[in-house]
């Protein structure tokens, strides 16, 4: 848990990064902070490894005042993630891994095996990856060894500052997805600073929005979609936040109960094989976790009113326009 | 064409009537570079390191540096005469002014030219700043800093020459007795002794600059000598 009280962070020239900013970082939870920028999002993040110090205010890590903290200590057990990068270009993939661990005096054979295991986690078999070196790897699998060397010694807490800024749309959204399940498997506590809003509310279990210094919405994703505070957030947002609500919503919060008709026998078998879709691909049923956007298109594109939706062979339930209409306009159904 | 290949028999004739002078004379030789370089890398790379951390002192140091490459070399031994005597001490301490500019420079350079974002990672991570400069700055800055120090060696090599003026010895003493006898096939063969050392040196100084690149996984354009080496190795 990370617990910024009324903290202010002024620099030597005299520029106000941030001012009087309080909020709480659950553990276990991934927050991301987000603004446009020079609003101080990424000021607010090196507060707490320390490669900054407030001016005024505290910064706790479960309950300790950081300035209680050896700065070094504190940094080996606090996962850095830039948009640079900043891999070792004369060092191995395998050896940029291992650098903390190293700096920690682990055994050998524990870093390797470390290294082994993180690779494997990144989806870059280390039989081939390990012994390269950095500039020989594409932007998407430098990010990878980037994301694997902050995690080598198991840290409490992640920072990522723009992690997937740099990189191609697709590979940026595949990094995302996979991210976000590498995630739900730790236990770290993340910060995660972006400037875009679509990356925020796809990663972020709460969101910070930061505006010229100060944080104006605290919140989960969806209460900041449902209510934004003011205009500044609701322009953040964007004019398509309906659409944006879709995608942080589950199909499985908005769809009705099985009807009849597509719960008798044949509907079942007709409603869990594989559709035919108009461009002859095929496309997997709805599956509970989908999102209501992803509802929404195949509902446009089909010709039927009402979708079933599918989990492991069973139908659980269907998904109509009305349904996700409805939850839009805040109801459950 | 009877004439320059009697002259070519004549430097062969002279190069092997006095063998035994050119061989201490060119040991001596390299013994002065080999002092001076010992004393001038370590001062070198030191001060290098130290401007790191001041944009306007590197501006001054290394602006001191290339004056000292402007001072002839005679009236260089001449100012240090008072204070280390005539002889060896007084060029080896010449020698070693004169290398200041390209070591400190290439290492300002090199330890200047790592990728900022590498070394806010590392501060990140919680390396100290010693572990910053030893893992990352160093390591990366090494094949620079060697360039520096070879194109060092090679201008001493040159300028160590003129400290026989001052009773250094070395390969000088043969050219300045050659120029006052006037004997021509001994001024020839120790230039071409002289300038094959330079070769010598360049070389084998460009074939560790390319082992330190390789070692850091840089792509080498390698050399027949090289891929020798990397067989030899393997």
């Amino acid at each position: 848990m990370i617990t910024f009280e009324h903290v202010t962070k002024q620099y030597a020239d005299g520029t106000v990064a941030i001012e009087d900013v309080s909020f709480t970082v659950e553990e276990g939870t991934t927050t991301v902070l987000v603004g446009p920028s020079g609003c101080g999002k990424t000021t607010t993040m090196k507060l707490v490894n320390r490669l900054e110090d407030p001016t005024e205010g505290t910064v706790y890590r479960d309950g300790t005042p950081l300035s209680e903290f050896d700065r070094i200590d504190l940094r080996r057990n606090t996962g850095y993630v830039i948009q640079e990068i900043g891999l070792f270009d004369h060092m191995t993939v395998g050896e940029n891994i291992a650098t903390v661990p190293r700096l920690n005096g682990w055994d050998e054979d524990e870093i390797d095996a470390r290294i082994d295991e993180l690779l494997e986690l990144m989806d870059l078999p280390p039989e081939s990856y390990r012994e390269q070196h950095p500039p020989e790897l594409s932007g998407g699998q430098r990010q990878r060894v980037g994301v694997a060397r902050a995690l080598a010694s198991d840290p409490d807490v992640l920072l990522m500052d723009e992690p997937f800024g740099a990189l191609d749309p697709i590979t940026r959204e595949s990094l995302q997805d996979e991210f976000l399940k590498i995630q739900a498997e730790l236990d770290t506590t993340i910060l995660f600073v972006t400037h875009s809003i679509d990356e925020a509310l796809k990663m972020g279990d709460r969101i910070a929005i930061f505006d010229v210094g100060e944080v104006v919405q605290y919140d989960t994703p969806q209460a900041i979609l449902d209510e934004p505070k003011n205009e500044f957030v609701e322009d953040f947002i964007g004019s398509d936040r309906p659409l944006k609500k879709l995608k942080v919503t589950q199909v499985e919060d908005v769809m009705s109960p099985p009807t009849e008709e597509v719960a008798t026998a044949g509907g079942v078998a007709d409603a869990t094989a594989p559709v035919q879709s108009d461009g002859g691909s095929t496309v997997s049923p709805l599956e509970p976790t989908d999102t209501a956007l992803s509802a929404l298109s195949r509902l446009v594109a089909s010709e039927d009113g009402r979708l079933p939706v599918v989990e492991d062979g069973d139908v659980v339930g269907t998904v109509s326009d009305e349904d996700i209409r409805r939850s839009n306009a805040g109801d459950k159904p | 064409m009877l004439s320059s290949v009697h002259n070519w028999l004549a430097y062969v004739d002279f190069a092997v009537e006095h063998s035994d002078r050119l061989l201490v004379a060119t040991l001596e030789h390299i013994e002065i570079i080999a002092f001076a370089i010992a004393i001038a890398v370590p001062i070198g790379v030191g001060l290098g390191f130290l401007i790191t951390f001041d944009d306007r002192l590197a501006t001054a140091v290394i602006w001191l540096a290339g004056v000292m490459m402007t001072v002839p070399s005679i009236a260089l031994f001449g100012l240090l005469i008072p204070y280390f005597g005539i002889g060896a001490p007084s060029v080896i301490v010449a020698l070693v002014l004169y290398t200041q500019l390209p070591v400190i420079r290439n290492t300002y350079v090199g330890l200047n030219d790592v990728d900022p974002a590498a070394l806010e990672a590392g501060e990140a991570m919680g390396m100290t700043r010693l572990q910053l400069l030893r893992r990352v700055q160093l390591p990366i800055a090494l094949p620079v800093i060697m360039a520096g120090v070879r194109n060092a060696v090679v201008i001493l090599i040159g300028i160590a020459t003129i400290g026989a003026f001052i009773g250094a010895g070395g390969l000088g003493d043969l050219l300045f007795d050659g120029i006052s006898y006037v004997r021509t096939e001994m001024i020839v063969v120790t230039t071409v002794i002289l300038s094959l050392l330079a070769l010598a040196v360049d070389y084998a100084f460009s074939i560790s600059e390319q082992l330190f690149r390789l070692n850091n996984g840089e792509q080498v354009e390698s050399s027949a000598t090289m891929r020798l080496l990397q067989r030899v190795i393997s």
